[in-house]
């Protein structure tokens, strides 16, 4: 920006809001943090008190040991994502934050399933299974574990087809992301 | 040396002359080197006196207010100055003690989570894990209490820890990677918000204590003056604009004058400054300045459309953002006669509803009265702090502060308690001026202890109680929206608060009758040390105008 007072004239009624509105889908924030002991409680305490929820959250190491990657998970429909990012910016011990763009990005998620199996049941299920190229890690007399690696969308949709198998147990790990391309997330 | 003594050399490095604070157990290293420290230490009566005290301190004079407490009751004795200091953006830091590391987490005596318990109400907190970090620590916690938004910081020092032998070098940068506050401002954003100003035909600018905290009254005056603007300004904001002036309209919000808040209804452009849009403020959201754009100029970005979406975002100080934008505005040359029209409405609503009240026939003393007669004994050249309630809206509606960091009070939080040791701090941050305390009868008994923390140190604070026998302020929403059903709120006459002030070494005095109203506060006021009086005024008067709670600003009453 140059000099002060270049005067082409302004209309009051044409400027427009910042939106703070929903955008109405899923973010993956993906936030670099220092491995600092409380860290994570500072973020979660943040969102309890402003009222945020969050859907996943994971938590691990980088390629730098001082620092950790969280990544969650929150529904832009029931909040202003914006101002989530920005209480977030406030904690000291945030480094970073990226909203991930759902097209740029590759995210993944672990599920492992415990499903009733005995007999005839547990070829279909393996067939299943192949389908959605996930691995039979257990196999017991009357259970079977599977293992699927994905996305959200897929990890649910082999929940759908086992369900009605008998599913005993399953456990999430929540998504982890990472943007494509030579730039870091 | 020992970490401690450390402390003591990182506290004076950061140009500390006094602390605020009280020993015990697991501070109890602390307090020994205090004792050849070379930091002026001021022994409080209760850890809450103490956290006020800083603010106190912080808020007259700018800089960061320190207190000590030790571990377990003593910190969770400073959770309403965290909080309060939080709410209202005071830059302070608490050095609380805290059991020995192998006792952490097994409840031990006098243990109590500090951080836990404190972290929704700190800007940061630090806990001290190896002796050798406290230096680095003290540091970080004064550079983030002070800069960007300014807050709370609390140390929190295991009692092993804090007595442990260190090498000690004198920390001369801080890095905090995560922590980059932006004072500057968007230039092309800031030329936009001149543009816009350029074209408004109703402009207000609203002024909020980040004016205050940023320094930058002088640019908010030049700002103002750079065409006729309407300024008004928050509770925590007066002073920013110098009061009585032509183009003041008064504080704006729940208990505003009408000439602010109507003008903030009908307004075309409404520039904030260092203001969050309060719910005190904006009353019921939806209906709140219907015909406004807004631009909005605030340290902290997420403040920015929080609660109100803006046209225009600035991120950065005001005094910086300020400066900027004067020169912007200048170099644009709009035609001042456009705000004729604008004016003349508004000086018909300053004309039509002035701040007023039906004085008493005989010697009765009004509570307003009390203020305007406070304002005449002090030439408003006072620093005056308040507790919360009836009292405080008085004195914000009737003392006219002329000058930033002279009204000191609890905005964002409203902790009743926080005037008379707010008073201490500032009169040992300001020992040349004269700091006077508006107090409830109510409030000041929450920490009327720290009378005794005065007259000790020869703390010349002096605290007038608006004495109505009432919890002022919950008695008037009874009376006016619960059908007039008092609950719980007639205080009766006690304390007799002469006798009180007497047993603390307090000079006590009592008034009543407004004829020598003035001149009694003179009285008051020169008598040496700390004096404390009792004033009788009006039992049932109510704070007006108002805004109901959650209505508009047209729908004001009173």
């Amino acid at each position: 920006m140059g000099e002060p007072g270049t005067k082409e004239p302004l209309s009051l009624e044409e400027l427009e809001a910042a939106t703070n509105m929903r955008t109405g889908r899923k973010h993956v924030l993906s936030i670099l943090v220092e491995n600092k002991s409380g860290v994570l409680t500072r973020i979660a305490g943040l969102f309890a008190r402003r009222g945020f929820n969050i859907a996943t959250l994971t938590v691990g190491p980088t390629e730098d040991t001082e620092i950790s990657r969280v990544t969650l998970t929150v529904d832009g429909a029931l909040h202003p994502i914006d101002q989530v990012t920005k209480q977030l910016h406030k904690l000291v011990n945030v480094l970073k934050i990226r909203d991930l763009e759902p097209g740029d990005t590759v995210a993944r998620e672990l599920a492992l399933f415990k499903v009733t199996a005995d007999g005839a049941q547990r070829g279909e299920l393996m067939q299943i299974a192949e389908i959605f190229r996930g691995k039979v890690v257990d196999v017991t007399k009357r259970a079977i574990i599977i293992e699927v690696t994905g996305t959200t969308d897929k990890i649910e949709a082999f929940e759908t087809m086992v369900r009605p198998f008998g599913l005993i147990e399953m456990m999430r790990t929540g998504e982890i992301a990472i943007s494509r391309g030579r730039s870091e997330t | 040396m020992r970490a401690v003594d450390a402390l003591m050399e990182c506290l004076k490095a950061e140009g500390v002359d006094v602390v605020f604070g009280l020993p015990g157990g697991a501070n109890l290293p602390t307090y020994d080197a205090l004792v050849n420290g070379g930091i002026r230490h001021i022994l409080v009566r209760h850890e809450a006196g103490g956290g006020h005290a800083a603010e106190g301190y912080a808020k007259a004079t700018g800089k960061v207010g320190v207190a000590f407490a030790t571990s377990g009751p003593g910190a969770t004795n400073l959770i309403t100055p965290i909080t309060d200091a939080m709410m209202d953006s005071v830059p302070c830091v608490f050095v609380t003690g805290q059991v020995r590391t192998e006792l952490l987490g097994t409840d031990g005596f006098q243990e109590a989570d500090t951080i836990g318990i404190t972290m929704p109400i700190v800007k940061h907190s630090i806990m001290i894990q190896s002796p050798q970090e406290l230096p680095r620590a003290i540091h970080e916690a004064f550079h983030i209490a002070r800069t960007g938004r300014p807050g709370p910081v609390l140390v929190d020092i295991p009692m092993d820890l804090s007595r442990a032998e260190i090498d000690y070098e004198p920390v001369s940068d801080v890095r905090l990677p995560g922590y980059q506050p932006r004072v500057e401002g968007n230039q092309k954003q800031i030329r936009q918000a001149a543009k816009a100003l350029a074209a408004a035909q109703r402009p207000v600018i609203y002024a909020g204590g980040g004016v205050v905290n940023a320094e930058g009254s002088e640019e908010l005056i030049e700002f103002a003056r750079s065409d006729r603007f309407p300024v008004t300004c928050t509770l925590m904001g007066l002073g920013a604009y110098p009061a009585p002036d032509a183009q003041w309209l008064g504080m704006l919000g729940m208990h505003g004058t009408r000439a602010a808040n109507y003008a903030m209804d009908e307004a075309d452009l409404i520039c904030a400054v260092g203001a969050r849009f309060d719910d005190r403020i904006t009353g019921k959201l939806s209906e709140f300045a219907p015909r406004a754009k807004f631009i909005h100029i605030d340290v902290d970005p997420a403040e920015i459309s929080k609660n109100v979406p803006a046209h225009i975002p600035i991120v950065g100080d005001a005094k910086h953002v300020l400066a900027k934008l004067v020169v912007e505005y200048r170099a644009i040359g709009a035609d001042p006669g456009r705000l004729e029209a604008w004016w003349s409405r508004i000086e018909g609503w300053k004309a039509k509803y002035p701040l007023s009240y039906e004085d008493s026939a005989d010697s009765e003393i009004k509570p307003q009265f009390l203020i305007q007669a406070l304002a005449e004994a002090t030439g408003g050249e006072a620093i005056l702090t308040s507790d919360v309630g009836q009292h405080q809206m008085w004195a914000a509606q009737h003392y006219d502060f002329p000058a930033p960091r002279r009204w000191i009070n609890s905005g964002g939080l409203g902790t009743m308690g926080f005037g008379l040791p707010a008073a201490m701090g500032a009169a040992v941050g300001c020992p040349d001026r004269l700091v006077c305390c508006i107090a409830g009868d109510g409030s000041v008994q929450m920490n009327a202890q720290e009378l005794a923390t005065c007259a000790q140190n020869g703390i010349p604070i002096k605290v007038f109680i608006m004495n109505n026998g009432y919890l002022g302020m919950v008695r008037q929403w009874q009376e006016l929206f619960w059908d007039g059903k008092y609950s719980q709120v007639d205080m009766g006459e006690f304390p007799d608060f002469v006798k009180l002030a007497e047993a603390y070494g307090v000079t006590g005095l009592r008034f009543a009758d407004k004829t020598t109203l003035v001149e009694d506060i003179k009285r008051a006021i020169a008598i040496d040390g700390p004096v404390l009086v009792d004033v009788r005024v009006t039992r049932e008067e109510n704070t007006y105008p108002m805004i109901p709670a959650g209505h508009a600003a047209r729908e004001m009453v009173g």
